[in-house]
């Protein structure tokens, strides 16, 4: 799937533009009090708007007309951002769930025969079959066989991948494509409750849950609505006190202002972004409250292979025994090695390769010998009699002296050296007599130690999880940079540290594939399931990552972070751009009565209907104008949460109050040419 | 730099070398550890006895909440009725009436919460014993009941999950004993020696030269007057208050009075910090506070030593500053100090006319009462501060990407709740009660009232409208000074800041306590490099941000119609 990345799509906008108009219905609008409040308003600006072309008293018509049609853009502009992040999270979505609608499925009837239905008739529990070549019509389980299965259409990875039944690898998504062989599958979700289809839900709204951090946000800002709405009611007799007579569009401008509109305008399309940016790092999140989850993460377990290091083992060394050249003991290495299918072999023909030792092809009338769990050793006889052998350490020290021949000390050595630093070594023989070790290392991936040093300013402490014995596993630990490893481990030693770290009052995240993670990914604060991983555990986990890639947890935390820092920047600026407004509307209403109160305009603003248009206007342009920043999210940067702050607090608290200083001024010279 | 300057520099830093040791001290009394003043338990045991109060008993929050309101609901019952028959009691010398229900209302609700704000006048008001046994024995409790507030919120923090806050009881007898009656002890005999009253006779007389018979009253006023400042109650034994030369004789009983009122809320600050042993955190508010005296402090010095600019325009040289309002044994310095001091902290108390001041000053007197809580009142200046606290945590929190914590026990939905509730409500009381009471004065000034509305105000126009707003802003604050000029001493005025008054000093209690308690039984979370820490110089210029803007907000309309609307005006 192709990441769109352009903010506002003229196919969206147009969406979006006809939702803000539906958004207006009041019974949808009082889920949000603060833009509530402003639609009351508007609604009392269109009656005074009425009323003031027959009767005098509050102000010219136009003005008040002027002033109702900012007001409704306001709203409108609130209604049009949370909008447009629905439309981009749906279309997102659609564009993941068009893939697999209407696609034939041979469902597999109880009487053995096969009968096509379209896919979004299949049920729960029905069995259907893919053939080479076939588009699997729905998510699924494998209950027989075994494929290579094409998965680019959600992964955008073109390299096929293989799912067999049993296992952990036996989940099957729909959209994806079958390249060979033919798997029976059974159908684990009904029709419109995928987890895509679950996503689609939370971001269209009509299930969409407040997070806790947005509930308490909205009783803030809520709690700020009132003090404005005290503020201005009482500013009446106040006014009527000081013989200052106060038009009801003043009134309602000067509360509109005040209230956080800026913020209470955009704070669903916030929240909703936060889920778009997960589901455009391939991530379909069950809730809301699971990437706010993801922000304050503490602890972050990440499985060795494949996330900390590359898949596989990798030979690196060749110690030929003393006595022995190495170029003779690459040929027999390489030798030992052409039967191997195993990753850790062919590194050992790649190493040689590097090395300059080519052989080619397998020498006349050879025979393999197999890896068998009896003599943990393998190699190849050839023709001349040649016996080579390559195995673990103990079993091929017992061999050797079980032949009568001596083992070298040097070959002990390396061994031990090789084992302390992380490596496992192999032990070659020829005829019974030991030649040399082949060091295998563990390939850290490039770039990930910078990574873990990015989580630990962030706060987050980072855990290896690995069946390594402790040594090894301690080895790599320090040479990736994660902050702390389980060796050994087996699936109830990760419950464990999971429970224990919860008890000290941690939230910790972790990422799983097999049914035995699934305990482990329920009681994780945010569980993420790999897609290519078992039903249950996708189940258990409360977010799943279509690319299966284990690094991707770092990208859910900083998507969390991001999510609320976007929320406060803008609650900040949001209340900052408040002092501005006072000092254009303030002096604007009393100037008439109260003529030394022109020293508080020290915008020097045109005139009073000029100063509250400026400040009306500044206060409706100014959601439009920060939609991007909400899709987008403010950035994070990992510098400790202290100097963040400072940051934050300089760009949008101090840059929240200058701005409509400057923003308000300019305005104010705009509608002076017309006024 | 003058004499004047350097007084109130001298009296600052002595209020420092008090209150610094005196918060140490604090701490460890309420943390039950050894101090030197242990040899006062047996007093204390003595008292626990007499009223069968178990203090090992420990209580949640509610539990305190409880306690605290029930024994003030006792206080206002027993001082209603006192003050209503003083006439039939003994301890009357001068044969002061009793008095009416709702001068009594206000006046018993006003002792009761702290705020000692007087519609009566001292010497024509009340006998001797309500002065003693119903007034200053409320200046003791309603302190010490702060206090004890403000300790079970210590409490909460101490330990990293905890529900058991203490006795309440322990508390509010060692608030006393341990504190506020020693302390007012000393005092009282240090206003005494210099020549403040302590004497149960009735008036005195003398003829003056012009041959006048001069009746003076007089009575038991410096244990009053000491407790007054200790407690930050503010209310005087005579009608003038602390302008008045029995109750404060000269600028040394000044000096004094001055440094007592301002101890204890420092000395809460400091305490807070040790009892929960992170005393940087104490360091940062205090810096925030003293950062918020200063800023208030500074302008009101250069308004009132710049004098009257109305009489400069005349050419008449004020080398004195504006001396309008003031005592001549005071000046202007000391006096814009006390104002600024009895206005941040609830004190109420005044050494100067605040109706005198200048129009600017009126801006400062009437923010450091709104925003309450630079130093603020004895506990509930630290209680006031944390709700700004939390709202600071809760944004600041959000800022740097986590859900908001303090000090390691997370701010949700609930905490917020109630910590909007809070600062919602002073706007609501302050400019609701103005609200009524301009409408009252503009619409219906010829009600057939007793004292009719129209009657209210010595200065109509802005300057009346800043007596109003005074008023309400001093009852919200439960500060208890007023701006004068005001006739106050009616049904209207009694009512409705008694009303204003209790709820401006209950709700605000109940709402940080049980913020506190919901905090400290939440599960504790280490702290990490994503935690914000709040002992910071950044998060600390946060809280000032948050305190400054919220207040700025709700009253800069009230405010430019009142003060700043005299000042521009006067200017022109």
């Amino acid at each position: 799937m192709k990441p769109n990345n352009k903010l506002f799509e003229p196919a969206l906008v147009q969406t979006a533009l006809k939702q803000s108009f539906i958004k207006l219905d009041p019974r949808v609008m009082v889920r949000n009090p603060v833009m509530f409040t402003v639609e009351i308003g508007t609604l009392i600006m269109a009656y005074v708007t009425v009323y003031s072309f027959s009767r005098s008293g509050q102000g010219a018509p136009l003005y008040n007309f002027f002033i109702f049609l900012v007001l409704l853009l306001t709203v409108l502009f609130a209604n049009f951002a949370e909008a447009i992040a629905e439309a981009r999270g749906k279309a997102q979505a659609d564009s993941l769930r068009k893939t697999r609608e209407e696609t034939p499925a041979k469902v597999l009837l109880d009487n053995g025969r096969i009968e096509i239905r379209s896919s979004n008739q299949l049920k729960k529990g029905d069995v259907f079959i893919c053939e080479a070549g076939d588009t699997i019509p729905t998510d699924g389980e494998i209950i027989e066989g075994i494929a290579t299965i094409d998965e680019s259409a959600i992964t955008g990875e073109s390299a096929p991948v293989i799912r067999e039944s049993g296992g952990d690898k036996s989940s099957v998504t729909g959209g994806t494509k079958v390249l060979s062989d033919e798997i029976k599958v059974q159908v684990s979700t009904a029709p419109g409750e995928s987890f895509l289809d679950k996503m689609i839900a939370l971001v269209e709204g009509a299930s969409r849950q407040k997070t806790p951090n947005e509930i308490a946000l909205t009783i803030l800002l809520a709690s700020f609505t009132l003090v404005f709405i005290i503020v201005c009611v009482t500013l009446k007799p106040f006014a009527d006190y000081a013989n200052t007579p106060i038009t009801i569009a003043a009134l309602i401008s000067l509360f509109v202002c005040l209230i956080p509109t800026t913020i209470g305008g955009l704070l669903s399309a916030i929240g909703i972004a936060g889920m778009d940016r997960a589901l455009r790092a391939n991530v379909i999140t069950k809730s809301g409250k699971a990437v706010e989850t993801a922000g304050d993460i503490d602890v972050l377990l990440l499985d060795k292979t494949g996330t900390i290091t590359i898949g596989n083992r990798k030979a690196t060394n060749f110690y030929p025994t003393a006595g022995i050249n190495i170029k003779s003991f690459t040929d027999a290495c390489v030798l030992s090695s052409l039967a191997d299918e195993t990753p850790e072999g062919k590194s050992i023909i790649e190493l040689a390769a590097e090395q300059g030792v080519k052989i080619q092809g397998t020498p006349e009338g050879s025979a393999f010998i197999k890896f068998t769990a009896e003599t943990r050793s393998s190699g190849l006889d050839t023709a001349d009699g040649k016996r080579i052998r390559k195995g673990a350490f103990d079993s091929m020290r017992s061999m050797v002296q079980k032949a009568g021949n001596h083992f070298p000390s040097d070959i002990e050595d390396h061994v031990k050296a090789i084992a302390t630093n992380g490596g496992t070594p192999l032990v070659v023989a020829e005829n019974e007599q030991a030649l040399g070790v082949i060091e295998l290392q563990d390939i850290i991936k490039p770039g990930i130690s910078e990574r873990f040093e990015r989580l630990r300013k962030m706060g987050v402490k980072t855990v290896m999880v690995t069946g390594d014995n402790p040594l090894t596993a301690k080895y790599i630990a320090e040479k990736a940079g994660v902050d702390d490893f389980i060796a050994e481990a087996k699936p109830e030693d990760k419950m464990n540290y999971i429970k224990d770290e919860q008890t000290l009052g941690k939230l910790v995240a972790m990422m799983g594939d097999g049914t035995n993670d699934a305990p482990a990914l329920a009681q994780a604060d945010v569980g993420v399931a790999m897609n290519s991983g078992t039903q249950v555990a996708k189940e258990a986990g409360n977010m799943v990552d279509l690319d299966n890639d284990p690094t991707k947890l770092i990208e859910i935390v900083e998507i969390g972070k991001q999510l609320l820092i976007t929320r406060g920047t803008l609650t900040t600026f949001s209340i900052a751009n408040d002092v501005a407004k006072y000092f254009a509307i303030v002096p604007a209403l009393f100037i008439a009565s109260i003529p030394a109160l022109q020293s508080l305009n020290i915008m020097g603003l045109h005139s009073p209907e000029s100063a509250i248009m400026s400040a009306v206007i500044f206060n409706a342009i100014i959601i439009p104008i920060l939609i991007p920043l909400a899709l987008k999210g403010v950035a994070y940067k990992p510098i400790g949460a202290t100097a963040l702050l400072r940051r934050n607090l300089f760009i949008y608290g101090i840059g929240g109050v200058v701005a409509p200083f400057i923003g308000i001024k300019i305005i104010d010279l705009l509608v002076g040419l017309f006024v | 730099m003058n004499t004047e300057l350097i007084g109130i520099i001298a009296t600052f830093l002595l209020t420092l070398v008090i209150a610094i040791p005196l918060g140490k001290y604090l701490a460890r009394v309420f943390a039950g550890e050894k101090v030197w003043t242990d040899f006062l338990k047996p007093l204390e045991t003595g008292i626990y006895k007499l009223s069968g109060i178990n203090i090992k008993e420990q209580m949640n929050w509610k539990q305190q909440l409880k306690a605290l309101l029930t024994i003030n609901t006792l206080w206002l019952f027993y001082g209603f009725f006192v003050l209503i028959f003083q006439d039939k009691l003994p301890f009357n010398p001068d044969r002061n009436p009793g008095m009416t229900p709702d001068l009594a209302f206000n006046t018993i609700i006003s002792f009761v919460a702290n705020c000692n704000l007087q519609h009566y006048s001292g010497e024509s008001g009340v006998s001797y014993l309500t002065q003693q046994y119903v007034l200053m024995f409320l200046q003791f409790v309603s302190a010490a009941t702060g206090i004890a507030a403000a300790v079970v919120l210590f409490k909460a923090f101490r330990d990293k999950t905890t529900t058991d806050l203490g006795n309440f009881w322990e508390f509010f007898v060692k608030s006393i004993t341990r504190l506020l009656l020693p302390l007012s002890f000393v005092m009282a005999l240090i206003l005494t020696f210099n020549g403040t009253p302590a004497s149960y006779e009735g008036k005195d007389r003398f003829i003056s030269v012009q041959g006048d018979t001069v009746n003076v009253s007089r009575g038991p006023a410096a244990q009053m007057i000491a407790i007054k400042h200790l407690g930050t109650n503010g209310g005087g034994y005579f009608g003038a208050n602390s302008a008045h030369p029995f109750e404060n004789p000269g600028y040394f009983t000044n000096m004094v009075e001055l440094i007592a009122q301002v101890i204890v809320p420092i000395a809460m600050v400091i305490a807070f910090g040790y009892f929960i042993r992170r005393k940087k955190l104490a360091w940062t508010i205090f810096g925030v506070m003293t950062i918020g005296l200063f800023m208030l402090l500074l302008p009101m010095l250069s308004s009132e030593l710049g004098g009257n600019p109305a009489l400069g325009k005349m050419g008449i040289s004020q080398t004195t500053g504006a001396m309008e309002g003031k005592e001549v044994r005071f000046g202007p310095a000391a006096s814009a100090y006390w104002a600024t001091v009895t206005t941040i902290i609830s004190t109420g108390s005044v050494n100067s006319m605040h109706d005198s001041s200048m129009p600017m000053s009126g801006t400062w007197q009437l923010l450091g009462m709104m925003i309450n809580s630079f130093y603020g009142g004895c506990g509930v200046g630290l209680l006031n501060y944390f709700i700004y606290l939390i709202i600071a945590v809760f944004i600041s929190g959000l800022m740097v990407g986590r859900t908001p914590e303090f000090l390691g026990h997370k701010v949700e939905a609930r905490e917020i709740k109630i910590a909007a509730i809070i600062t919602l409500l002073s706007p609501f009381l302050i400019l609701v009660g103005t609200a009524i009471a301009s409408y009252i004065f503009t619409n219906h000034g010829n009600a057939a009232w007793a004292v009719q509305p129209k009657s209210w105000l010595n200065n109509p126009g802005f300057h009346g409208f800043s007596e109003m707003l005074y008023e309400m802003t001093s009852s919200n604050a439960n500060n208890g000074s007023g701006f004068e000029g005001l006739g106050d001493n009616n049904i209207f005025w009694n009512l409705s800041t008694g009303i204003v008054i209790f709820l401006g000093r209950f709700l605000p209690i109940i709402g940080p306590v049980a913020i506190a308690g919901l905090l400290g039984a939440k599960k504790f979370i280490p702290e990490s490099a994503g935690t914000l820490k709040t002992d910071t110089k950044t998060f600390a210029l946060m809280t000032f941000a948050v305190i400054i803007v919220l207040n700025a907000l709700s009253y800069f309309p009230a405010l430019a119609l009142g003060p700043l609307a005299e000042y521009f005006t006067m200017l022109k």
